[in-house]
């Protein structure tokens, strides 16, 4: 690249440029330093999890077939079970998803396809919003809303129970499912909706024919975000699960997540107890990982 | 405004304003479009005969703020008086500047038009779409791969596919917005083929920059110039003996 000049301007240029490259040399080298504390983080929190979850496992005898797959869990009497709480996680994360998919996603599609631009201007930033909401007030507001209405319409003798944590859940995931699948929505060209509608197809049959098809991937990857957001919630959720050890068998029967064992007892837990706490960590940070991985997939798929 | 006599008009455009909010983008324009014929409207950008064009199957409903005056009448309907815009689509096809297929099977995309009205016999649909790709001289080269994406054909060949799309629903009249403009010279002789092969059966609109093809493919010629139509004759006497200055210039290639 170099344009011969006079020697003059040469070092002239090399002088009041040499600062300008020491400068770029050291912020290169400190944005490199930001990118690797995160992910030193990261592998410090799982390193972690993992020596503490793994120990009773690998050193003391236990059996990681019977902490999955046991019902009881009392730790004063040794008994480490998680099932219920496995099953709890589970149906809670399903339930939100049922009741939240569809509506966050018919949201999306009003505030994408169907609203004016003035409405859409006005829900949007509600929705996002609902999105910064500290997660325990979503909490207290199921407490003070959700449960008393399901005591009082159902007859319940208690109000907190797995439909609570699944209305709570859902509104919760609401935000990342309408956002992201929004954005997705928007994405699809104007060409399809114009051919679409050039052949006398109503915009309800475009929307649903052609548009939601095209943004598929990114509606995957909004359900899946939404589902890691359900998954992982836990402030919320102590306050309305009831936290009762039985697998559930009806809606109104009180659980207790694997999120919700954790922060319940960690902080008077020590020895095996408290390491079996760190192993049910690694149970639901397998999931996520699961999850993410899933995602990774759809989003490759649609990138194609 | 002379014209021949034979063929009845089938499209009838009578003092007919267009908006863009503020901005008038078509002034007083008055047309009679025969029946299975073609007429090509031509003229530099911005003239407005893109914009006229999607009046006649109401497109710029999609367009927020656009205000329109005159009257079009269809068939003897006035397609903007009555509400049902599905009936006048399913009536009046378009063909877009560029290829729009949807990221379906090339099959699916045939008979997405007719499975929407609620056809569903297998049969039926079978029919229609060996039919519109015959119609549109593509079937030979997609017959054995009807059920892949039809988003792996060439330009050319998505083109022909769209216009068996348009002509699926069974219309009187297909639209075409430039529908060569983003293809190479040989797809583009082959589309021009296939227009001329489908006059008898179709009334065709078709927008174009290209001077040339307009010669070549229709048989009516309105020239646009600033939102208005300045001259609509026979081709050839718009092309051999133009009557105003504005469009000698601009077919002799002297502007736009």
């Amino acid at each position: 690249m170099s344009i011969p000049t006079t020697n003059k301007q040469t070092v002239e240029i090399g002088k009041a440029n040499k600062r300008k490259y020491m400068l770029e040399k050291l912020s290169s080298r400190i944005f490199l330093i930001c990118a690797l504390l995160s992910v030193i983080t990261l592998l410090l929190i799982i390193g972690f999890v993992f020596y503490k979850g793994a120990h009773p496992f690998v050193a003391e005898g236990y059996s990681f077939i019977n902490f999955i797959f046991g019902t009881d869990w009392v730790p004063s009497e040794d008994k480490f079970g998680i099932f219920p709480m496995i099953v709890a996680s589970i149906f809670a994360t399903i339930g939100a998803l049922i009741i939240g998919v569809p509506i966050g996603l018919f949201t999306a599609i009003f505030l994408a396809e169907i609203a004016s631009k003035r409405l859409a201007k006005i829900i949007s930033p509600a929705i996002q919003l609902l999105a910064g909401i500290p997660s325990v007030l979503y909490g207290v507001f199921g407490l003070a809303i959700i449960v008393p209405f399901l005591q009082n319409t159902f007859g319940l003798v208690k109000g907190q129970s797995l439909i609570a944590v699944i209305l709570v859940l859902a509104i919760m995931m609401l935000p990342t499912i309408v956002t992201v699948a929004e954005t997705a929505i928007r994405a699809v060209p104007q060409t399809y909706r114009e051919g679409s509608y050039a052949l006398g197809v109503s915009q309800i049959g475009t929307i649903f024919k052609v548009i939601v098809p095209a943004a598929k991937s990114g509606i995957m990857t909004a359900i899946v975000l939404g589902l890691g957001r359900a998954i992982g919630e836990t402030m919320a959720v102590i306050l309305v699960a009831g936290n009762s050890l039985i697998v559930p068998t009806s809606l109104t029967d009180s659980v207790r997540p694997l999120t919700t064992n954790i922060a319940l007892e960690m902080g008077y837990a020590f020895g095996t107890h408290q390491e079996m706490l760190f192993a049910t960590g690694i149970v639901l940070f397998s999931f996520i990982l699961i999850l993410n991985f899933v995602l990774a997939k759809i989003s490759a798929k649609g990138g194609n | 405004m002379e014209q021949r006599k034979e063929g009845t008009s089938i499209i009838n455009v009578r003092d007919l304003n267009l908006f863009y909010g503020e901005k008038q983008a078509l002034f007083g324009v008055d047309l009679a479009i025969l029946e299975k014929e073609v007429t090509a409207l031509i003229g530099p950008s911005g003239c407005g005969k893109s914009t006229f064009l999607r009046t006649l199957n109401r497109m710029n409903d999609l367009i927020d703020g656009v205000k329109i005056t005159g009257d079009i009448v269809i068939d003897h309907e006035d397609i903007y008086k009555t509400n049902d815009v599905i009936k006048l689509r399913t009536k009046v096809g378009m063909v877009f500047q560029k290829p729009n297929l949807f990221p379906m099977s090339i099959y699916d995309n045939v008979a997405y038009g007719p499975r929407m009205q609620g056809i569903k016999n297998k049969k039926e649909l079978n029919k229609i779409v060996e039919e519109s790709l015959r119609s549109a001289a593509i079937w030979d080269e997609v017959q054995d791969r009807l059920k892949t994406s039809a988003l792996g054909l060439s330009g050319g060949q998505q083109q022909r596919v769209c216009i068996a799309r348009a002509i699926a629903m069974k219309p009187d009249i297909i639209l075409m917005d430039e529908p060569t403009s983003a293809l190479d010279p040989i797809s583009t002789l082959k589309i021009e083929e296939l227009i001329t092969n489908m006059k008898k059966d179709y009334t065709i609109v078709i927008v174009t920059h290209n001077m040339q093809q307009a010669a070549r493919v229709s048989d009516k010629t309105a020239f646009f110039l600033n939102g208005e139509v300045v001259e609509y004759d026979d081709t050839d006497n718009i092309f051999s003996t133009p009557q105003d200055q504005r469009t000698e210039d601009y077919v002799t290639g002297r502007f736009g």
